[in-house]
């Protein structure tokens, strides 16, 4: 996939918060390409900066955050700093958005045909009946049930499962080059997660759409990701391809993240912990965010900040990777932990 | 009842009125409606073990917890704590202070305007447990150690502190009655996974020196692996498998349990495709007849439409109860089957 050109640049991004007591950073130097076709999961622990991320490339930052640095450019044009209303049309147009609730995409005051027949004509020369029989369509794609007759119902009306099958198909019916799903099976339950996943994983193929997929449940990750970001604090940590950070992650957090997640094949005595907890942001150490909870800690990691560096299979911002022997890196940030899960 | 069950309950049910008022229904021209959330659960739970309860949202494994506690009466059958009928026991202070609860949500579950040393001297005061302000502040601090926080927290506000570190509160909340018997409603599902692990060793350690019984309800069955003695499996109210934990994670027997295990997703990247449930839980308003699981399940026949399957020991693995008629006539494939879903769910992988 590296020999197409990327579709989504996402450069140095840095999002900030002004607050009473002073500016609050969200975000710094969060650098990622997706390609076309590609689904880039994005995980980490909750306040990582996943969501922020997500909105800043859909431009939805709630006020009164903002991009204070860096650049976004879908397809080679910069979308970062686009005046509200074209923003609008690329939202609709060029990037789909799926939430975590489907009641906040959905408007329970319009049947669910409406709104896809309205998205649809904003977006596509189609006229209100060419739109609703593809409506229908989409209904019929993403798994409702007599969907010639649902067509005309209202959210409520559908179950849970069935309202995030809707707003996929809301998400998709434009046919943007990009999909940004944020945490959009977690509502769901595991029987109904499996058929939302499945749904999302054939058309990011048949379609050939692009996705970044925000979750904090590595076995979403793990089956639907081909490359993976993980987030700590604000920033990447690791990122690489999925098989590689989930079988032999590189950084120190992604290492103990992976270890503490029960397994389903056997019972523990006691479970990889990671000791504390990841820092606010109004006290983010100095150097290496995970320094306070990093069992490989030295000197050098309460000085500098490390940026992304080669880890072998995968890059990591972790200043054990500095120097030419990844094996023997990969080594000592493993031996940090008694209990290190092995694939 | 021998005397070294903490809990017992025999058919226990609980059943909501939805009915829409009165002059709608006139209009309608409807009846009341019904909601059985719980309908007709029985298990045992020995001193110093634990039973999970693991099921879809909307199961009904909230209202078992309630029901446990006595948040519920109980619309039909009983529930027996430690020999004694649950209504009878609850109206003495020194049974009801031997059984706790401990919430899904670490945010809501803590009054946010109480300093933490107030939230979790509060059940020590209410059942008198110390005769001094100053016993009760020494067992304060004792209690925010045991959880890993320190005595100094108690001055704190919940907002101040992290989601893990609030369910810690909840947990030494719950813990400063002494009591024997925690209920805890799904205790880590609101948690990250790291926190989660933090969590699930810290319960595993109070229960090893305080001999604690744990009822833990979640719908993650990694977790359940983790921390059960025996696992029930709920769907639509009712339990459809109830066995000790290995046997029920080798060896699964009724579909549902199974269609769970096919549904997880791999980590382990074996490039195994989870097999989605098809269809959705059905209402419990308007459940289906006979079996409630025959709309999904691949094994359903005419009988199951029609008759409600009974527990009953599983045949080649009667440690298990099931409720199945195809596991009962012998059609389920068996053991040999059950070993084939463990294996393919990735449950036999380390054992
Ligand atoms: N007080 C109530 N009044 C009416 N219906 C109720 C009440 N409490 C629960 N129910 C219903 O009973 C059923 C079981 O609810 P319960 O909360 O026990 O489920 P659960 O298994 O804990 O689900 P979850 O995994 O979502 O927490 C649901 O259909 C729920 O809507
Ligand atoms: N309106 C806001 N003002 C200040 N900080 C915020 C605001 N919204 C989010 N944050 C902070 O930004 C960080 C990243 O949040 P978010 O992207 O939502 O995390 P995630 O999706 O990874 O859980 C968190 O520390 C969060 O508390
Ligand atoms: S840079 Fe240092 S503190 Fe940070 S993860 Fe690497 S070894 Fe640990
Ligand atoms: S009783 Fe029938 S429908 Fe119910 S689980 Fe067993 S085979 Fe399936
Ligand atoms: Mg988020
Ligand atoms: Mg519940």
């Amino acid at each position: 996939m590296s020999n197409t050109l990327p579709l989504l640049e996402v450069r140095n991004l840095r999002v900030e918060f002004p607050t009473r007591r002073g500016i609050l950073t969200a975000l710094d130097d969060v650098s990622f390409d997706i390609h076309p076709g590609e689904v880039l999961g994005v995980v980490g622990e909750s306040g990582a900066g996943k969501s922020m991320t997500g909105a800043a490339i859909i431009g939805l930052l709630e006020p009164p955050g903002r991009i204070a640095g860096g650049s976004i450019s879908l397809g080679g044009r910069r979308i970062d700093n686009l005046p509200a209303k074209e923003m609008r049309t690329v939202r609709g147009r060029e990037i789909g958005a799926i939430f975590q609730d489907p009641l906040t995409t959905l408007n329970p005051l319009y049947t669910v045909g409406r709104q896809l027949v309205e998205t649809m004509t904003t977006h596509l020369p189609l006229n209100p009946a060419e739109a609703r029989r593809k409506a229908v369509e989409w209904l019929e794609l993403v798994g409702i049930p007599a969907a010639a007759q649902r067509i005309d119902s209202y959210p409520h009306e559908f179950s849970g499962g069935m309202r995030q099958r809707v707003v996929i198909a809301l998400a998709l019916c434009a046919e943007p080059k990009l999909i940004v799903a944020d945490e959009p099976t977690t509502a769901l339950d595991v029987s109904i997660q499996a058929q939302v996943i499945a749904l999302l994983k054939r058309l990011a193929r048949e379609k050939g759409t692009a996705m970044m997929l925000v979750t904090h449940d590595m076995g979403v990750i793990a089956e639907t990701a081909d490359r993976v970001a993980v987030m700590y604090a604000g920033r990447i940590a690791e990122i690489g391809a999925v098989r590689q950070v989930v079988k032999h992650p590189a950084h120190p957090y992604t290492i103990g993240l992976m270890g503490s997640i029960p397994p389903i094949s056997h019972r523990m005595p006691r479970l990889l912990q990671i000791e504390g907890a990841m820092p606010r942001l109004s006290s983010i150490p100095r150097g290496c965010a995970y320094n306070p909870r990093c069992p490989r800690v030295f000197d050098r990691c309460r000085q500098d900040r490390p940026d992304l560096l080669d880890a072998g299979d995968t890059r990591a911002a972790c200043w054990l990777y500095d120097g030419a022997d990844k094996d023997a890196a990969h080594a000592a940030a493993e031996s940090g932990y008694t209990e290190v899960r092995r694939g | 009842m021998a005397d070294d069950l903490m809990l017992r309950t025999e058919d226990v049910a609980r059943h909501f009125d939805v009915s829409r008022p009165l002059i709608q229904r006139m209009i309608a021209r409807e009846g009341r409606r019904t909601l059985r959330a719980v309908d007709g659960v029985s298990f045992d739970i020995p001193k110093g073990t634990t039973l999970s309860l693991v099921g879809e949202s909307g199961c009904g494994k909230s209202t078992v917890a309630r029901l446990v506690v006595g948040l519920y009466a109980p619309t039909r059958g009983r529930v027996v704590f430690d020999g004694r009928d649950l209504a009878e026991a609850r109206s003495d202070a020194a049974q009801r202070r031997r059984m706790q609860m401990i919430f899904q949500d670490p945010y809501a579950s803590l009054n946010p305007r109480w300093r933490v040393r107030d939230i979790i001297a509060e059940p020590i005061r209410a059942f008198g447990l110390t005769r001094s302000n100053a016993e009760t502040v020494e067992r304060v601090g004792q209690l925010l150690t045991q959880v890993g926080l320190a005595p100094a927290d108690g001055q704190k506000f919940p907002h101040e502190f992290s989601g893990g570190q609030r369910q810690r509160i909840s947990i030494a909340r719950a813990l400063s009655s002494n009591p024997e018997f925690l209920v805890c409603d799904e205790p880590t599902s609101a948690l990250d996974v790291s926190v989660q692990a933090q969590i699930l060793n810290l319960m595993k350690d109070l229960q090893a020196r305080l001999g604690l019984t744990y009822l833990f309800i979640s719908h993650n069955l990694a977790v359940v692996r983790q921390v059960s003695d025996r696992v029930g499996v709920m769907y639509l109210g009712r339990i459809v498998e109830l066995a000790p934990a290995e046997t029920l994670f080798t060896t699964p027997r009724h579909p549902y349990t199974r269609a769970l295990m096919e549904a997880i997703p791999d980590l382990d990247m074996t490039g195994r495709q989870r097999i989605p449930v098809g269809g959705e839980v059905p209402s419990p308003i308007t459940p289906p007849s006979g079996c409630p699981f025959h709309p999904r399940c691949a094994l359903a026949n005419d009988r199951c439409k029609a008759e409600l399957p009974p527990m009953l020991p599983a045949r080649g693995t009667p440690a298990a109860k099931v409720a199945c008629h195809a596991v009962e006539e012998g059609r389920d494939g068996g053991p040999q089957a059950a070993v084939r879903v463990a294996e393919r769910g990735g449950m036999l992988a380390a054992s």
